[in-house]
């Protein structure tokens, strides 16, 4: 036994000699200590597990992103049986965009009102430019969309002058993913942009993996722009999605670091890549396609084998990336380095892979090159070396999942000295707060995601509970109970430590499966429709806005009831959904509430949320305090 | 017979301990390689339920480390020396009513609380000192910041209830 008996302390007698006194003292404090730590300790571990959380669940979606692109191709091969009920659908996913006005025609059919009292950017750009935006960004302006489009425009026409790779002298090179999260992603990207057009030489912008219009379709930037910008939003995304293609993909400083997004495989071909046209990766999720009368099979990254067969598509060939040029973009924006030697499929994502410090070694040094500076991963303290010192991780968003989740980092370097690391965290309440009030807000913050991810599988959880529960008592074991939650939801996380936060367990260790689903359901937007479809389009939320987005390609917000039910068609094959499609034209008429034979598609997924039992009674995130 | 339900209760336990010290330290192991840092060990092991004070934890990792210390702990003898560890329910928590009584020891003059310099001086001084990092955290949510003194009785509650 280690903890000191205080009861032969005789506590609080005053008679006690100097020594015994000082003796209790001694072991009253190690008591505290130890307690102390062992507290501590558990409140890391939650924090741990949090992110854990976060972290899963967000490449769990990358995954689900790569599906919905195995999606688009699955379409095109059923391309003529689309064709003949829908002819302009798929013209309008894989068409190229058409060319409309240029820039001077657009520009001047915008007016600034007299009444708009935001930042007004002065052309060429100064420093004063960029002060001018910071503070109106501070006071919560919005930047007028004409600058917007000026400002894009000019960025567009200053990247299109430059190489793939950049090549630099010390100089601070920041890696950065530059906005798909949170609200205010269009003033940062602007004052990037701006910084970016007054110091074009000092400021290097690469491609992450979130620049690119499909992943701002799923994360919400598109959305924040159309939201923020209602008259010109549209061109704004068009521009946009341009300025994105024209990002270089790399920056390589005194010929010694290089600079990408992600990292490398080990077929890994700068040379290559300093030579593809960059600009023809419209979205790093929309794989090439395969060419007219091309009976080719196309492997994509996860292995699944598709067929084309004789498809014209509107785009020529020289449109297109080749198939080994985009497969190599893909390894610089989405691979992650891990310390197992090799190199192979990153299944956490979906696309490009691990590497190991074996590859880093090979390819930093066949092209006499020292170290990898890149992003892509939340680090909790906001930088990470690995592989002997030659790849540092890089990531400056502070509280990336939620307040107080990790550290943000930057990184200065000069020539001939190591490099130095500074972390920050932002948020003033964050600053304030001890340790265990931010802990707790992250942890019910993750515990709520892990909910509605759960709520969104429930048919499925609920059968393979069932299966496994032969005397229907509604009982599981531990054991069984984790193994069907990571099976179905796909989610290697700890569930035994999770349990207590999800379900209710028994005195015997045996976990009641169903109490999972008690304080968490759908809100159901029509009643008399089925619980399976609520939770179908529950789940496939995202994916469905991205499809809506692209069918509605004037971005009008509405798509047609026919468009609607066809697509669903496809979706429905292709995802493997058994769904009755009158359950689901029940639900689309109930949704096209003015009865005029379109849906306002956003408002249609809006009324499908979760609803938390306990949202009512939690007045703040930090009840205990 | 009574010998064979133990032995298979055993087992069983063992089995569910390996899962559960499988699932603490791969929370830890970021490199997905079985192994982690060393200086994450004390937290994996408080993790589990036990509480080793600095001392025993030394020792412990002393168990677990390489011949040649590598700066990193591999699972494969990790695992072993903490399913033991369990098995023997080693390293029990404190009690809250012995943590308390801990305190009062401090505060021999019965005022319900120790002064931020008092607490300061034993954590740092005494038994096994906290670090600048460790002692500052503790601050954070010990002091109630109206008499900027630790009230020590509410303290053990609030730590208590938010653990539950």
């Amino acid at each position: 036994m280690n903890s000191p008996n205080l009861e032969d302390m005789g506590c609080g007698t005053s008679s006690a000699t100097k020594d015994k006194k000082s003796e209790k003292a001694l072991k009253a404090a190690l008591v505290i200590q130890n307690w102390y730590r062992g507290y501590r300790a558990r409140l890391k571990t939650r924090q741990r597990y949090a992110l854990t959380i976060f972290q899963s669940i967000e490449y769990a979606d990358e995954q689900g992103q790569l599906q919905l692109s195995n999606f688009f191709s699955f379409m095109l091969e059923n391309y003529t049986h689309v064709q003949e009920k829908e002819p302009g659908l798929v013209t309008r996913l894989f068409g190229s965009s058409i060319q409309d006005k240029d820039r001077q025609d657009y520009l001047e059919l915008i007016e600034i009102p007299d009444s708009y009292c935001g930042p007004r950017l002065q052309f060429p750009l100064t420093f004063t430019d960029i002060d001018l935006l910071i503070e109106a960004f501070k006071q919560q302006q919005i930047l007028h969309a004409y600058y917007v489009l000026e400002v894009l425009f000019e960025t567009k026409k200053v990247l299109q002058q430059m190489p793939n790779f950049t090549h630099t002298n010390t100089s601070p090179s920041k890696e950065i993913t530059i906005c798909d999260r949170g609200k205010n992603s269009m003033e940062i990207l602007m004052i990037l942009f701006v910084s970016f057009l007054v110091y074009p030489n000092d400021l290097h912008l690469n491609r992450g993996n979130h620049e690119d219009f499909m992943m701002n379709m799923r994360y919400g930037f598109t959305k924040e722009i159309l939201h923020k910008y209602k008259l010109h939003g549209k061109k704004i995304l068009q521009i946009l999605e341009e300025v994105y293609t024209w990002l270089p993909i790399g920056t390589i400083i005194d010929n010694e670091v290089l600079v990408i997004h992600g990292g490398i495989s080990e077929s890994t071909d700068l040379n290559l890549l300093h030579r593809i046209e960059r600009n023809k990766m419209r979205s790093v999720l929309m794989p090439p396609i395969p060419m007219d009368g091309d009976r080719a099979e196309k492997k994509n990254k996860l292995g699944t084998t598709t067929v084309a067969q004789g498809i014209r598509t509107s785009g020529s060939f020289s449109e297109q990336l080749t198939k080994q040029e985009w497969e190599q973009v893909i390894d610089i924006l989405w691979s992650d380095p891990r310390g197992k030697r090799g190199c192979y499929p990153n299944t956490n994502r979906g696309g490009g892979c691990y590497f190991g410090p074996d590859i880093t070694s090979k390819i930093l040094n066949k092209y006499q090159l020292k170290i990898l500076v890149r992003s892509h991963e939340c680090k909790p303290e906001g930088y990470e070396i690995c592989h002997d010192g030659k790849v540092i991780t890089v990531f400056s968003a502070s509280n990336y999942y939620e307040e107080g989740s990790n550290r943000g980092a930057y990184i200065r370097m000069s020539s001939g000295t190591t490099p130095r690391f500074f972390q920050y965290q932002i948020t003033k309440a964050t600053c304030l707060r001890p340790l265990y009030q931010r802990v707790n807000a992250i942890e019910s913050s993750a515990i709520r995601m892990l909910k509605e991810r759960m709520i969104s599988r429930k048919t499925d959880l609920i059968r393979a509970f069932q299966l496994q529960d032969r005397n229907k008592s509604g009982k599981l074991s531990m054991g069984q109970w984790a193994f069907s939650m990571e099976n179905v939801l796909g989610l290697n996380l700890p569930w035994r430590s999770l349990s207590s936060h999800l379900v209710t367990t028994d005195k015997d260790g045996n976990i009641d499966y169903m109490s999972g689903f008690q304080d968490v359901h759908i809100q159901k937007p029509v009643k008399e429709v089925q619980s399976t479809l609520i939770e179908t389009v529950y789940r496939y939320r995202s994916d469905l806005q991205i499809i809506f987005n692209i069918i509605d390609s004037d971005h009008s917000g509405l798509i047609s009831m026919e468009e609607f039910r066809s697509m669903w068609k496809l979706f429905k094959s292709h995802y493997s959904v058994h769904i009755d499609d009158s359950q689901f034209d029940e639900l689309a008429e109930r949704m096209d509430l003015n009865k005029d034979g379109s849906i306002d598609f956003n408002e249609f997924l809006k009324a499908f949320y979760v609803v938390h039992k306990f949202d009512q009674l939690t007045k703040s995130d930090t009840k205990l305090a | 017979m009574a010998d064979d339900r133990d032995r298979d209760g055993t087992e069983i336990a063992v089995a569910e301990f390996h899962k559960k010290i499988k699932e603490a330290f791969e929370v830890f192991d970021h490199e997905s390689n079985n192994t982690v840092d060393v200086r994450e060990v004390g937290t994996i092991i408080r993790s589990l339920g036990c509480c080793p004070s600095e001392g025993e934890l030394h020792d412990l990792i002393a168990e677990v480390e390489e011949e040649e210390p590598t700066g990193y702990i591999r699972f494969e003898k990790f695992l072993p020396v903490m399913t033991e560890v369990l098995l023997e329910r080693r390293y029990r928590p404190i009690p809250e009513d012995i943590l308390l009584r801990a305190f009062e020891v401090l505060d021999p003059a019965k005022r319900g609380f120790l002064s931020k310099d008092e607490l300061i001086k034993y954590m740092t001084e005494e038994g096994e000192p906290f670090s600048q990092e460790e002692m500052e955290e503790m601050l954070s949510a010990a002091i109630d910041p109206e008499s900027n003194s630790v009230l020590y009785k509410d303290y053990i509650t609030m730590m208590v209830i938010d653990e539950n």
